[in-house]
C-alpha cells in the first residue's frame, strides 16, 4: 500500500520533470539571443559560426536536439556548459549545497520568527502587543524579499557594518572544507570559527528571504491558534489546573501547526525561487546566481540543468512536507 | 459550612451589558447530586463555568462569592484558583467528540493532571488511569491508553472523559449536559455509568441538563433556572410530586410522555412565561452595572 503510493509519487515526479524539461528546452531556444554569438570574438566568419553550431548540435531541429539531450540525461550526462566547457552536472552539483544551505537557513529563521510572533500574539491576544504584531506582519508581507535585501545591506552592511554584504565565505577559508556543504561541515567538525564566518556572510541574505515567509507563518499560525484556543479540549485542559502557556503550547499548538505546515511547503518553494535574485544581490555563489549568468550568456545546457534541478528540488520539498504531515497528524497515520 | 460548594449571590454579566446570572445562590453538599434545570439560555451552564473558571472572555463575574472546599475562589489569585479547581473539581464536558485533543494519546490526557498538577509519579498515574478505564467498562484499557481519540466511538470517548474526570478523586464534578451529544441508546448507559461512579466515589455532582427525565434518574436535588434567576430549589421527590413555582409546574407538564403517541406537546403557556419574565425584570430593579 505504502509502496504503491511511493511508486505513484515517483512516477508523477518523473512526468513533472519531463514536462518542465520540454517547456524550458523549447522556451530558451525560441527566445531571441544566440549562444554562439556570445562565444565568438567580433569578426568571426560564417564558417566559424556554422562549425560551432554543429559542435553544439544547434544546427538540428529543436525536437532532435531535445531527444539527443534526453538520451544523455538518461545516462547521467546533462551536457557541457557552453561558457565554461565543463560538464553541467558537475557545475550544478557544486553550487547546489550553497543554495540548499541558504534556503534551509532562511526557512529556520522564518519558522523561529514566525513561531515566536504567533505564540506571543496568542498569549497576549486582545492587547496592544497583538495589534503591533499584526501591523508588523502586514508590513513585512507587503515588501518583497529583494527589497528587504537592499534595506538590510544599507542597515547592517553600510550604516552599521556588522555583516558581510557579499559572498558565501571569506575567500581564504574555502580551502578548509572537504565538502561543498560548508555550513553543515563546520558544525559537524565543530569548527565554530568557520561557522561564524559563514553565518556573518549568510545571515543577511537568509534573513531577507525569511522575512516575508516569517510574516506569513506568523499570521497563519496565530489565526489557527486563535481558533484552536476556543475548542473544548483546550477548555477542559484549563479546568485541570493548567495555565495559559501550557494550554497554548501543549494543547493548541500541535493541532494549529498542521494547516501552517502545508503552507510552509508551498511558500518554501517560493523562497527557493527567491534565492535567484537574493543570491545575485549578495554575490552569493549559489545556483540562483549561476542561473542568472547562464541566462545572460545563453548557456543553454546549463540553463536546462539548473531549471531541472530547481524543479526536482520543489517536488522533493513537497514530498517531504506530505511525509511530515502524516507523521504529525495521527489521523492520517493509519489511513 | 457544611456545603462543599456554596455559591452566594453570584451575578455574571456580559462585559458592559446585561446580567446572565442574577444573584444566584445554591449549595451542593458533600456527595450530593444537584441538577441544574432550565431551557437554553437560562444560565445553567454558566454556573458550572463560573465555578470552574472557564467563563468566556466576553463575560465577567460582577458580584458574589463561590466557596469551594472552604475558600472563596473569586478571592484567589488566578494561578492559585486554577490549582484549587484542578485539584478538587473536574468537568465532564458536553461533546465527547471535541473534548479530547486529537493529537494526544488517551493515556496522556488522563494522566496529565495527576502528574503535572497533583505531583504523582508517571507510573502511579498510569496505573490509576488503567484502573479508572476499567471502572468505566472500557474493554482492553491498556490498548486504549495508547490510542488516539479518533480511534474510539463517541460513547467510548465519553467513558474516557468520565474516567479522566474521576481520576484525581475530585470532590466536585460539573457535568455539563454530558449525554446531549450522544445517541439515545448510549445516553442511558452513560447516565447509568455516571450515577454508578458518583455513588462509588461519593463525589458531589453539579448536573447541568435540560432534561427532567435525566434529573429524575440521577439527581437527588435540583435548582430550576429561568433567565439567570433561580426559581425553585428542592429535593427531586418533592419536585416531581409537587413543584412549587408555576414555571416549574409548566416545565414538568411540558415533558413529553413517550408512552402515549397520541398525546400532543404541551408548551409552557404564554401567561407563565410572562409572569416569570416579570419576575426576572423585578430582580434587575435596583441593580446597576459595576
Amino acid at each position: 500500500m505504502i509502496l504503491r503510493r511511493v511508486l505513484l509519487r515517483l512516477l508523477t515526479t518523473l512526468v513533472t520533470l519531463l514536462g518542465v524539461s520540454v517547456i524550458v528546452f523549447v522556451t530558451i531556444r525560441v527566445v531571441p539571443g544566440d549562444p554562439i554569438a556570445m562565444m565568438l570574438p567580433p569578426g568571426a566568419t560564417d564558417d566559424d559560426i556554422d562549425r560551432l553550431r554543429r559542435i553544439y548540435g544547434l544546427d538540428r531541429s529543436i525536437a532532435e536536439q531535445y531527444f539527443i539531450w534526453l538520451s544523455g540525461v538518461v545516462q547521467g550526462d546533462f551536457g557541457t556548459s557552453i561558457q565554461t566547457r565543463q560538464p553541467v552536472l558537475n557545475l550544478v552539483l557544486r553550487r547546489l549545497p550553497a543554495t540548499l544551505e541558504l534556503s534551509i537557513m532562511a526557512l529556520v529563521i522564518a519558522m523561529v520568527i514566525g513561531g515566536f510572533l504567533a505564540l506571543t500574539g496568542t498569549r497576549l491576544r486582545g492587547t496592544r502587543t497583538e495589534g503591533a504584531i499584526d501591523v508588523t506582519n502586514g508590513m513585512a508581507l507587503s515588501v518583497p524579499d529583494f527589497l528587504w535585501g537592499l534595506v538590510l545591506i544599507l542597515l547592517f552592511g553600510v550604516l552599521w557594518p556588522v555583516f558581510h554584504i557579499s559572498g558565501r565565505i571569506s575567500p581564504n577559508l574555502t580551502s578548509e572544507f572537504s565538502t561543498s556543504f560548508y555550513l553543515f561541515e563546520s558544525v559537524f567538525r565543530l569548527r565554530f570559527d568557520l561557522w561564524l564566518d559563514l553565518v556573518s556572510h549568510m545571515f543577511m541574505p537568509a534573513l531577507a528571504l525569511a522575512i516575508p515567509l516569517a510574516a506569513i507563518i506568523g499570521q497563519l499560525l496565530k489565526q489557527s491558534l486563535k481558533e484552536t484556543m476556543h475548542l473544548d479540549y483546550v477548555t477542559l485542559s484549563r479546568t485541570k489546573g493548567y495555565g495559559e502557556n501550557h494550554v497554548i503550547i501543549r494543547e493548541a499548538l500541535p493541532n494549529a501547526v498542521l494547516p501552517t505546515l502545508t503552507l510552509i511547503g508551498v511558500q518554501f518553494t517560493f523562497l527557493i525561487g527567491g534565492t535567484v535574485i537574493i543570491e545575485r544581490l549578495f554575490s552569493y555563489e549559489g545556483l540562483g546566481n549561476m542561473a542568472i549568468d547562464a541566462v545572460i550568456n545563453r548557456d543553454l545546457p546549463l540553463i536546462q540543468g539548473i531549471v531541472i534541478l530547481f524543479a526536482l528540488l520543489f517536488t522533493v520539498v513537497n514530498l517531504l512536507v506530505d511525509m511530515l504531515y502524516a507523521v504529525l497528524n495521527p489521523r492520517l497515520r493509519h489511513a | 459550612m457544611s456545603a462543599f460548594l456554596s455559591i452566594r449571590n453570584l451575578s455574571v454579566a456580559l462585559k458592559g451589558g446585561p446580567r446572565l446570572l442574577r444573584a444566584v445562590s445554591l449549595d451542593v453538599a458533600v456527595g450530593e447530586v444537584r441538577g441544574l434545570v432550565g431551557e437554553s439560555g437560562a444560565g445553567k451552564s454558566m454556573i458550572g463555568k463560573a465555578v470552574l473558571g472557564i467563563l468566556p472572555h466576553s463575560v465577567e463575574v460582577v458580584a458574589g462569592e463561590i466557596w469551594l472546599d472552604g475558600v472563596d475562589l473569586l478571592r484567589l489569585k488566578p494561578a492559585e484558583r486554577r490549582r484549587k479547581v484542578g485539584a478538587t473539581a473536574a468537568l465532564i464536558p458536553q461533546d465527547p467528540l471535541t473534548a479530547l485533543n486529537p493529537s494526544r494519546r488517551i493515556g496522556r490526557q488522563i494522566t496529565d493532571r495527576l502528574v503535572d498538577i497533583l505531583g504523582w509519579t508517571r507510573a502511579d498515574a498510569e496505573s490509576r488511569a488503567l484502573e479508572l478505564l476499567g471502572e468505566v467498562h472500557i474493554p482492553d484499557p491498556a490498548r486504549v491508553m495508547h490510542s488516539y481519540p479518533h480511534e474510539l466511538s463517541g460513547g467510548m470517548r465519553q467513558r474516557v472523559l468520565i474516567a479522566s474526570a474521576f481520576a484525581a478523586e475530585p470532590r466536585l464534578i460539573v457535568a455539563d449536559e454530558p449525554t446531549t451529544a450522544l445517541d439515545v441508546t448510549v445516553q442511558k448507559q452513560i447516565l447509568r455509568l455516571i450515577a454508578q461512579m458518583q455513588a462509588r466515589h461519593g463525589t458531589a455532582l453539579l448536573f447541568v441538563t435540560h432534561d427532567l427525565g435525566v434529573v429524575s434518574k440521577v439527581c437527588s436535588s435540583l435548582s430550576v433556572l429561568y433567565g439567570g434567576l433561580v426559581l425553585e430549589q428542592t429535593g427531586v421527590r418533592d419536585f416531581f410530586r409537587a413543584p412549587q413555582h408555576p414555571y416549574s409546574r409548566a416545565l414538568l407538564a411540558a415533558t413529553p410522555q413517550y408512552t402515549d403517541p397520541m398525546a400532543g406537546l404541551n408548551p409552557v403557556p404564554e401567561s407563565v412565561i410572562a409572569a416569570v419574565t416579570e419576575e426576572v425584570a423585578q430582580a434587575d430593579r435596583g441593580w446597576r452595572h459595576g
